[in-house]
């Protein structure tokens, strides 16, 4: 892999090409392999969620788009809002309007700068590593109160606010979950994380935390049962009313990307990443990866949702202090062992 | 001219031009979007300098909290985001001469300062040697700063409440 990249570097530089132009081209094909991998894995996700919800009521959800079990049925839905006519409603905020998706998927992107595939698979191994992701991440709820705020709809507005109020609420317990297996590791580097994970995964002296990280990450994500931003019943849709077409595509996109992300890092943080036997490390890394997406999928089929209230006592009155709890505890154990 | 300073004034230049959008834009809810531009500019900043703790917790802190309550405040105001905002206000030449002022100042200070800053350290220690000089070197003022910011917190709180029961 690295000598591949020497030899890239050796041929510009033979030519007398300046070394920022091969960065720039490298650049460019990673971010677009990247952006690849989530389409594909995004169509895959909707396509299997689909599946999941119809077997948990005993149906069989899309069976005829491409044949074998409608495998091409997300694939044909997204030729459908692609060519769908684009709609900007006439109180809408024009600017705000047309920005807001693209704020909520730059933020969904940047996040797969930091998830380790594999021992060379990653864009970037940041010294800042998890704490990117958790600053990052933040930005996407920017996106969303940018749309909630310009589609000019009260149903819009509401969903916004209720999803700031709930990533913000959530993003304290879901920092705190974390820092045991930081302060164990002693670095923030996702890739030493991994490493560190050799003998043991953290999920098993850090429980707790993985717990109160699983629970804040499906607030984070606004899954059901945290999904009140998008309660149908209350709010048909949320701060996506007003959004159709690809606009409305690309908010599916960074949604579901978001989930991806938020199941990586559970991987990499508490189930040792592309640690296993046998198969190549990439592959444990996306199995580990789609089986927390396949949890997340089922307890949203499975569970009802909480009420705004119930929210928010969940995350400040219990999550919260049982994560300090688990940080204390780490710590006195940390220290104990010396 | 190196690609680091390429990148800084193309940086630069976007951080300012966000900032002057938040000053000038009639609507006080373009300015609190600006105001995330700027914001993300200077992280930017932060990253071409290796401080890339520092970044991190400015897009944490700035963009995920401080703006995203700012909003929140924006909109649970009623009818404020539907009037546009007066930009100008009757002082214009007297905040024009405190601001010439604290600009000379500022730039007298880093052009004169820059002189004293010692060598950083290297670049991939900055996280860990922050946050030992923080409960080590400067553990006093570290527990100052954090329980005057929880008495602010506990004041905004009593403060919320008290108006409630007015009601």
């Amino acid at each position: 892999m690295e000598k591949t990249l020497e030899r890239f570097y050796a041929a510009f530089a033979a030519l007398g090409i300046p070394w920022i132009v091969p960065q720039l081209i490298l650049m460019l094909v990673v971010a677009s392999l990247v952006i690849l991998f989530i389409s594909v894995s995004v169509m895959f996700m909707i396509w299997w969620e689909r599946k999941i919800s119809a077997h948990i009521q005993v149906r069989y959800g899309p069976m005829r788009v491409g044949g074998w079990h409608g495998w091409a049925q997300s694939l044909a839905d997204g030729i459908k809002l692609l060519i769908k006519e684009d709609v900007i409603p006439a109180g809408a905020d024009k600017l705000v309007f047309a920005l807001a998706p693209m704020v909520v998927f730059a933020a969904a992107l940047a996040a797969y700068v930091i998830i380790p595939f594999g021992p060379n698979l990653i864009v970037r191994d940041l010294n800042i590593g998890v704490l990117f992701y958790i600053s990052i991440s933040s930005l996407t709820v920017v996106g969303i109160i940018m749309a909630g705020w310009s589609s000019n709809n009260k149903y819009s507005v509401l969903g916004a606010l209720r999803s700031a109020a709930q990533a913000v609420s959530y993003e304290v317990p879901l920092v705190v979950s974390i820092l045991g297996v930081i302060m164990t590791v002693g670095s923030l580097s996702m890739i030493q994380i991994v490493e560190a994970q050799q003998r043991i995964w953290f999920v098993i002296p850090q429980f707790a935390g993985f717990l109160i990280y699983l629970t804040a990450a499906l607030a984070e994500c606004n899954r059901l049962p945290f999904d009140i931003p998008e309660a149908e019943s209350e709010l048909v849709a949320g701060f996506h009313v007003e959004y159709s077409g690809m606009r409305f595509a690309i908010f599916f996109l960074a949604e579901y990307a978001n989930m991806f992300t938020v199941a990586a890092i559970a991987t990499t943080l508490f189930l040792g990443g592309w640690h296993g036997p046998l198969l190549p490390p990439w592959l444990w890394f996306l199995i580990k990866t789609y089986f927390i997406i396949f949890v997340m999928m089922w307890l949203r089929w499975t569970l009802a949702r909480l009420r705004v209230d119930q929210l928010m006592n969940l995350g400040w009155k219990v999550l919260l202090p049982l994560a300090f709890l688990n940080m204390g505890i780490t710590g006195v154990v940390l220290v104990l062992r010396g | 001219m190196t690609v680091i300073q390429v990148v800084f004034f193309l940086v630069a230049a976007f951080t300012t031009a966000a900032a002057f959008l938040v000053v000038l834009a009639k609507n006080i809810v373009h300015c609190a979007i600006a105001l995330v531009f700027t914001f993300f500019g200077v992280a930017a900043l932060y990253v071409l300098l290796d401080a890339e703790f520092l970044a991190a917790v400015q897009v944490l802190l700035y963009v995920g909290g401080i703006t995203i309550l700012l909003l929140f405040a924006i909109m649970l105001t009623s009818r404020i985001s539907a009037r546009g905002v007066r930009v100008m206000n009757e002082q214009v030449g007297m905040s024009a001469v405190v601001v010439f002022a604290i600009f000379a100042l500022l730039a007298i200070a880093s052009l004169k300062g820059f002189a004293l800053v010692g060598s950083p350290p290297p670049a991939s220690y900055a996280t860990a040697s922050l946050g030992r000089l923080l409960l080590t070197t400067y553990v006093l003022p570290f527990e100052a700063v954090s329980i005057l910011l929880l008495a602010a917190m506990v004041g905004a709180i009593i403060l919320a409440r008290r108006e409630r029961e007015k009601d």
